[in-house]
């Protein structure tokens, strides 16, 4: 559905993303993971046309993407910080993205209720605190049924149990075709999700497996751990 | 902020209308407060509200929206609101005295600074990431048009007074958007009959309807070059 080509992307003389060549298929959860400042963001953003890379190309459904901006109506995107003019109400949040997708297409409006967003919608963005802003985000990433989903980081400042909605909602798209994207440093979560595991350091795709492959490889059932192992295994060669 | 603005202009309106003797020497008085004002609001205020809104912006461009839409936008609704605020706080206390021509002008170079110092201020916030970088040059930048500018032109002409310099200082005047405002708006006045010889030579030249035509469009080329500027550098920029 993704297919990323020969991308490049450097800020200044710091090269962020080296020659990086992804393919991703429907029905996939593919976990982007890697030290801070890897380029895992910047990856993402590439895809959504928020950063502009230097080389490369980006298709998606097999059209090249570069440039343009009408291919973005199958993405969903959970940024890292969300952040909204703060005198919005949240009800005006989700009426201004309705208004600018479009009314065609259905309306998923399930994490709103499982976040129980509901009772909040008069609330001012500028009051909501940093979890309540981060549910916000994941319900308008999800609001509008796309066939692909980005979340950075999206479980980071979420409650356990919000997480565990969040979490069930991403693999119950999963069977419904979907496509996620999803960065995180957390194990447990990787190990939960993921069906593919990318890891990225310093600009450079270092591992791109299946989660059974990476065990298997290993000899460990704890994906943190054969992480560990492969990680290790890699710095010293 | 906006409100807080327009609160500004109209006490400050009101207050020289209502305490001064002379309507035309408080017009020249309402006239230096608003060429300091207007701009520096502008720029400043655009500055803060584009850094500010960068989560924000980001967030439209994941969407399926056109980069330039959300730049002509953004844009369109930092000018506007700050034309609303001018309206209020200078038109409704000019059109309560005594709406004259000359009031009439300076309300419409209001609206002009403000669109070109709105711009101004996307072009500063577009060129450096940094926040305290770009605030600090939009400062700088309103700090040379409102006072540096007129020191470079006079020293000029001190320097330079031998020669005959009435091109050299009709150009240099459309340099600065705030000089042909003021330029303007002074011609509308009689105390244009103190500025001397120069004086004599901006009547000469924009006392006639081709150089009203001709600042109106310098003034319209303020607005678009930098506002272009912006939107190629934004259409190109990381988020």
């Amino acid at each position: 559905m993704i297919k990323i080509e020969n991308l490049n992307k450097s800020f200044g003389k710091l090269d962020v993303l080296k020659n990086i060549n992804l393919n991703f298929d429907a029905a996939e959860v593919i976990c982007l993971i890697g030290p801070n400042g890897s380029g895992k963001t910047t990856l993402i953003k590439c895809l959504l046309g928020l950063v502009l890379p230097d080389s490369g190309k980006v298709f998606v459904k097999g059209e090249s993407v570069l440039g343009t901006w009408a291919y973005r109506k199958d993405f969903g995107y959970m940024p890292q910080i969300g952040r909204f003019p703060e005198q919005m109400k949240i009800q005006q949040v989700f009426q201004m993205m309705k208004d600018l997708r479009g009314g065609t297409g259905m309306i998923d409006e399930e994490l709103v209720d499982s976040f129980s967003l509901g009772g909040m919608m008069e609330k001012r963005m500028g009051y909501l605190s940093g979890g309540t802003r981060q549910k916000v985000s994941a319900a308008l990433a999800y609001l509008f049924n796309p066939e692909i989903l980005i979340l950075d980081e999206p479980t980071a400042g979420l409650d356990p149990i919000s997480s565990e909605r969040l979490k069930s909602k991403v693999l119950k798209e999963k069977q419904h075709g979907k496509l996620t994207l999803i960065t995180s440093h957390n194990m447990t979560e990787v190990e939960e999700l993921a069906d593919k595991v990318i890891f990225i350091v310093d600009g450079s795709i270092q591992l791109n497996k299946t989660v059974d492959e990476i065990k298997k490889d290993t000899n460990e059932s704890r994906l943190g751990k054969a992480l560990a192992i492969m990680m290790e295994g890699q710095s010293i060669v | 902020m906006v409100l807080a603005y327009t609160l500004l202009l109209f006490l400050l309106c009101s207050g020289l209308f209502y305490l001064g003797s002379d309507y035309s020497s408080t017009l020249v008085s309402l006239l230096h407060v608003i060429l300091l004002i207007v701009p520096l609001i502008c720029i400043m205020f655009g500055t803060i509200h584009f850094y500010n809104s960068r989560e924000f912006i980001e967030m439209l461009l994941a969407q399926p929206v056109d980069r330039n839409s959300i730049y002509f936008g953004e844009y369109l609704g930092l000018a506007g609101s700050l034309v609303m605020a001018l309206f209020i706080g200078l038109g409704i206390p000019i059109l309560l005295w005594q709406p004259t021509e000359a009031a009439l002008y300076l309300l419409v170079v209001g609206l002009m600074l403000t669109f070109i110092f709105s711009a101004l201020a996307f072009l500063t916030s577009v060129r450096s990431v940094d926040k305290a970088k770009g605030i600090g040059s939009a400062l700088l930048l309103w700090f040379y048009f409102a006072v540096l500018f007129d020191g470079v032109v006079l020293l000029i002409l001190h320097y330079y007074s031998d020669y005959p310099l009435e091109e050299l200082v009709l150009v240099l005047t459309s340099l600065n958007p705030i000089d042909i405002g003021r330029v303007l708006i002074l011609l509308k006045l009689d105390t244009s009959a103190l500025m001397g010889y120069t004086g004599a030579l901006y009547q000469k030249f924009f006392g006639t309807g081709f150089g009203q035509v001709f600042s109106m469009s310098v003034l319209l080329i303020w607005i678009v070059i930098p506002l272009f500027r912006a939107r190629k550098i934004f259409s190109k920029k990381d988020l």
